[in-house]
C-alpha cells in the first residue's frame, strides 16, 4: 500500500465515496448521539471502562494466567502466540488434525491483523468470511475500509455485480435476476451462506471480551453469523488479542453498554454470545484458544500510548474523524483505519521501518473529536503527537537531514535580521504570481504547487497566496499617520 | 523459550522494565455465585422492557398465563413445522420436540418457541442461558421465527442487573430484535442469518 499522503490525494478524488462515506458516518454519528443522550451517567461509565481496562493491563501477566487456567478447566485448548506466523500455524495444525479444508468465520479484526485467510489459503485451506459485509469484500477481492461496515466504500450496484459475477464460483450461486434491492441481497447472501454454515464442520473466531476468572468469551454481532459459525460446527477456534481480558463478569456490564451504543447507535447489538469452554451436547465439542500477542506487549512497554489497548474497536473515531470521512478506510494501508488506526499500527509494528507505518501518525488534524468520543477515553491526539515524537526521534541519524529541518534553518536565518526578513518578503510577493492558483469550491486564491523543496509542503496542502506588498513596505509608502486616515 | 513462556515475559518486561521476572501466579477461577431472583419488577420496568423490545421491530404481545398456550398458538398457527426444546411446559400440539435433531433438519422447521432466562427492560434484551424450555443454542438460530416467553418476573432493569442474575460458565445467547444488518449503504434489513421474526410473549399473572 502506499503511504497515507499518496493514497488520500487519490481518494480525495474520488466523489462517490467521499458521498458514501458522509452519508454513512454522518448517519451513525446521528443515532449514536440519541442512544447516549438516554443515558443518566455516560462519562462515569466511560471513566469507569477505562480504569477497568488500566488495571487489567497493569496486571496483565497475572490475567492472562488466570483466564488460560479458568479456560482450561472448563475443556478449552489454550495456546500463545507471539506473531501472527504463530498464531496462523496453530489454526492450520488444528484443521489438518481434523483432516478439514474450509473453515467459517465470524467477523475479526485480530484474524485480519495477522492475514489468516491468506496464510490458510497457501496452505491449501479456504476461509469463508460470513459476515455480510466481509463476504462482499472477500468476493470482490478488495479490502475492508471500516471496522464495523467493512463495505462502507461499496453501493448497492456494485454489490449486486459482485454477488451475481462471484458467488457461483465458491458455492450457491445467486438466483437469477437478482437486483439491487438491498433486502434482496441480503436474502441471496443468507442462502448462499446457510449452505456453507451446515456443511463446514470447523469456524475461526476472535472475541470482544474473554473473562479471567470465568475462562467466557464474548462476541458481539448482528447478523447471527457469528452464533452459527460458534454452534454449528464441531471445532472451533477463537483467536483472542491479550488486550481483550477483563477481569470478571461483572466488568462486563459497561463495556455492553458502551460497545454497541458507541458503535453502530444500538441500545444493543442484535446477538451476544458467550461461553465458556465446552459446553456438553450444545456447540463445538473441541474449542481452543489462541492468545496473540503480535505487537501488543510492545504498545504496552509504552507508558503513555498503553491506553491504546483499552480499545474494544467500536469505530467512533473513524465516524467523527474528519479526515477518515474523506478520504475512506483504505488509505490507512491497513486493518485498523482511521484515528484508531493512525495510532494503533505504529505501536504494534514500532516506528522508524516502514514508512508507510511512520505516516499514520500525521494522518490528522489533531481536531481532538476521537478523544472525545471514544468511549473507553483513549488520548488519541496525544497519542498522535506522542508518536510523531517517535517517528522523528526514529530518524534522527539518517544521513540527510530532513526537509523540515532545513526549512526551520532557513527561516531562522531569514527571520534573523529585518533586512533579510523585508527581502523575503519582497520576494516572495513578486514569486506568489507565478503560482497563484485556485480551488474549486473556493473564491479565495491559494497556491496549490510550489516548485521543490516547496513541493513538499504542497503536495498535501494549499498555501494562501502573499500579498503583493508587505505590511511593512505598506506602512513604509503610506507612512504612520497616513495609514490610520 | 514456548510460544507462553516469551509472551508472558515480553508482557512482565514491559510492565517492569526493571524488575527481573516475578514468578508466576496462577490464581485458580474462583466460582463465582449466582444470586436466585429479586423481588418482581414492577409494572413500569416490565412496560419499558416491551417498548424497548417493540423497538427493535419485534413483536410483542402480553398475556395472562391462562391465555398464554393460545396466544402461543395463534403466533405460530400459520409456520411450516414448529420445534419446541425440552421442559418447554407449555401444550402445543403438532410441535416436533427436540431430540437431538440435525441442523438439517432444524433448518427445514419454520418456528421454534422457547423460554428465556432473563429480560433486560433498558435494552429491550432476552438472554437465553440454554437451560431447560430454551433449548440448544442452534434450535433458536435456524428456524426464520423464534418465539420467546418472558415471564414478567424474569424482567431486571439493566445490563448491571442482567449479569448478577447470570452464570458465566453457561452458554448464553443474549437477543435484541431479530437478526439485522446495516452492511448496505447502511439501509437496516432484517435476517440474513438467524431468525428474521422475534415474537416475545410476555406474561403475567
Amino acid at each position: 500500500m502506499p503511504p497515507f499522503p499518496t493514497a488520500a490525494r487519490a481518494a480525495l478524488g474520488d466523489a462517490q465515496l467521499r458521498r458514501n462515506l458522509a452519508h454513512a458516518t454522518g448517519t451513525i454519528r446521528a443515532k449514536r448521539a440519541a442512544v447516549i443522550d438516554e443515558l443518566e451517567d455516560w462519562e462515569g461509565l466511560r471513566q469507569r471502562a477505562a480504569r477497568t481496562k488500566d488495571e487489567t493491563l497493569a496486571h496483565l501477566d497475572e490475567h492472562l494466567l488466570t483466564l488460560e487456567a479458568s479456560l482450561t478447566a472448563r475443556g478449552a485448548t489454550v495456546h500463545w502466540a507471539r506473531d501472527a506466523a504463530d498464531a496462523c500455524r496453530v489454526v492450520a495444525d488444528v484443521a489438518r488434525a481434523h483432516g478439514i479444508r474450509d473453515v467459517v468465520k465470524v467477523k475479526s479484526m485480530a484474524t485480519q491483523e495477522i492475514q489468516l485467510n491468506e496464510t490458510l489459503a497457501e496452505q491449501g485451506i479456504s476461509a469463508w468470511e460470513t459476515d455480510l459485509a466481509e463476504l462482499i469484500v472477500q468476493l470482490g477481492d478488495d479490502l475492508p475500509s471500516h471496522i464495523l461496515v467493512p463495505a462502507i466504500h461499496r453501493n448497492r450496484t456494485e454489490i449486486r455485480d459482485i454477488f451475481r459475477d462471484r458467488m457461483g464460483a465458491v458455492g450457491r450461486a445467486a438466483p437469477d435476476g437478482l437486483t439491487d434491492d438491498p433486502a434482496v441481497l441480503a436474502g441471496a447472501a443468507r442462502l448462499h451462506l446457510r449452505e456453507k454454515f451446515l456443511s463446514t464442520r470447523m469456524a475461526v473466531s476472535g472475541a470482544n471480551f474473554a473473562v479471567a476468572d470465568t475462562g467466557t468469551l464474548v462476541v458481539v454481532e448482528s447478523e447471527g453469523n457469528g452464533r452459527m459459525c460458534l454452534t454449528l460446527p464441531e471445532v472451533l477456534v477463537s483467536v483472542v488479542g491479550i488486550e481483550k481480558v477483563v477481569p470478571t463478569w461483572s466488568d462486563l456490564e459497561s463495556f455492553l453498554t458502551l460497545l454497541p451504543r458507541s458503535s453502530t447507535g444500538e441500545r444493543m447489538n442484535p446477538y451476544t454470545s458467550t461461553w465458556s469452554g465446552v459446553a456438553p451436547g450444545d456447540g463445538p465439542q473441541e474449542v481452543h484458544v489462541v492468545l496473540l500477542d503480535n505487537g501488543r506487549t510492545k504498545a504496552l512497554a509504552d507508558d503513555f500510548a498503553r491506553q491504546a489497548l483499552r480499545c474494544i474497536r467500536c469505530s467512533a473515531c473513524l465516524n467523527v474523524c474528519p479526515v477518515y470521512e474523506r478520504v475512506g478506510g483504505h488509505t490507512y494501508g491497513s486493518v485498523y483505519p482511521g484515528p484508531i488506526g493512525a495510532i494503533l499500527n505504529p505501536l504494534l509494528k514500532g516506528v522508524g521501518q516502514d514508512p508507510a507505518t511512520d505516516a499514520l501518525p500525521y494522518a490528522s488534524t489533531l481536531c481532538g473529536a476521537c478523544g472525545d468520543v471514544c468511549p473507553v477515553a483513549i488520548d488519541i491526539p496525544g497519542i498522535l503527537v506522542h508518536l510523531r515524537g517517535k517517528v522523528v526521534d526514529a530518524h534522527r541519524g539518517d544521513g540527510l537531514p530532513k526537509a523540515e529541518a532545513v526549512a526551520m534553518k532557513a527561516a531562522a536565518w531569514g527571520l534573523g535580521s529585518a533586512a533579510r526578513l523585508g527581502l523575503g518578503e519582497r520576494l516572495l510577493g513578486a514569486a506568489a504570481g507565478l503560482w497563484r492558483g485556485s480551488r474549486a469550491g473556493t473564491t479565495r486564491p491559494v497556491i496549490t504547487r510550489l516548485p521543490w523543496p516547496g513541493s513538499h509542503w504542497t503536495r498535501a496542502r494549499d498555501l494562501p497566496v502573499p500579498p503583493r506588498e508587505s505590511f511593512r513596505a505598506w506602512w513604509r509608502r503610506t507612512g504612520r499617520d497616513g495609514g490610520a486616515s | 523459550m514456548s510460544a507462553r513462556e516469551e509472551v508472558l515475559a515480553a508482557v512482565r518486561s514491559a510492565l517492569h522494565p526493571a524488575a527481573s521476572s516475578p514468578a508466576p501466579v496462577a490464581s485458580p477461577p474462583p466460582v463465582p455465585s449466582v444470586p436466585g431472583p429479586d423481588q418482581a419488577p414492577g409494572e413500569e420496568v416490565v412496560a419499558l422492557f416491551a417498548g424497548r423490545v417493540a423497538d427493535y421491530r419485534a413483536e410483542v404481545t402480553r398475556c395472562g398465563a391462562a391465555e398464554l398456550a393460545e396466544v402461543v398458538s395463534s403466533i405460530v398457527a400459520d409456520a411450516h413445522g414448529v420445534v419446541v426444546p425440552p421442559g418447554l411446559d407449555l401444550e402445543l400440539p403438532g410441535a416436533t420436540l427436540d431430540d437431538d435433531l440435525t441442523a438439517a433438519q432444524l433448518d427445514g422447521i419454520e418456528a421454534v418457541v422457547t423460554r428465556a432466562s432473563i429480560g433486560i427492560a433498558v435494552t429491550g434484551t432476552v438472554v437465553l442461558d440454554h437451560g431447560r424450555g430454551q433449548g440448544r443454542r442452534s434450535v433458536t438460530l435456524l428456524p426464520d421465527l423464534h418465539v420467546c416467553i418472558v415471564d414478567e418476573r424474569q424482567v431486571v432493569s439493566d445490563v448491571g442487573d442482567a449479569l448478577a442474575r447470570l452464570d458465566p460458565r453457561r452458554p448464553q445467547t443474549w437477543v435484541s430484535g431479530p437478526s439485522a444488518t446495516s452492511d448496505i449503504e447502511l439501509s437496516r434489513v432484517e435476517g440474513v442469518h438467524g431468525p428474521r421474526r422475534l415474537h416475545v410473549v410476555l406474561v403475567g399473572d
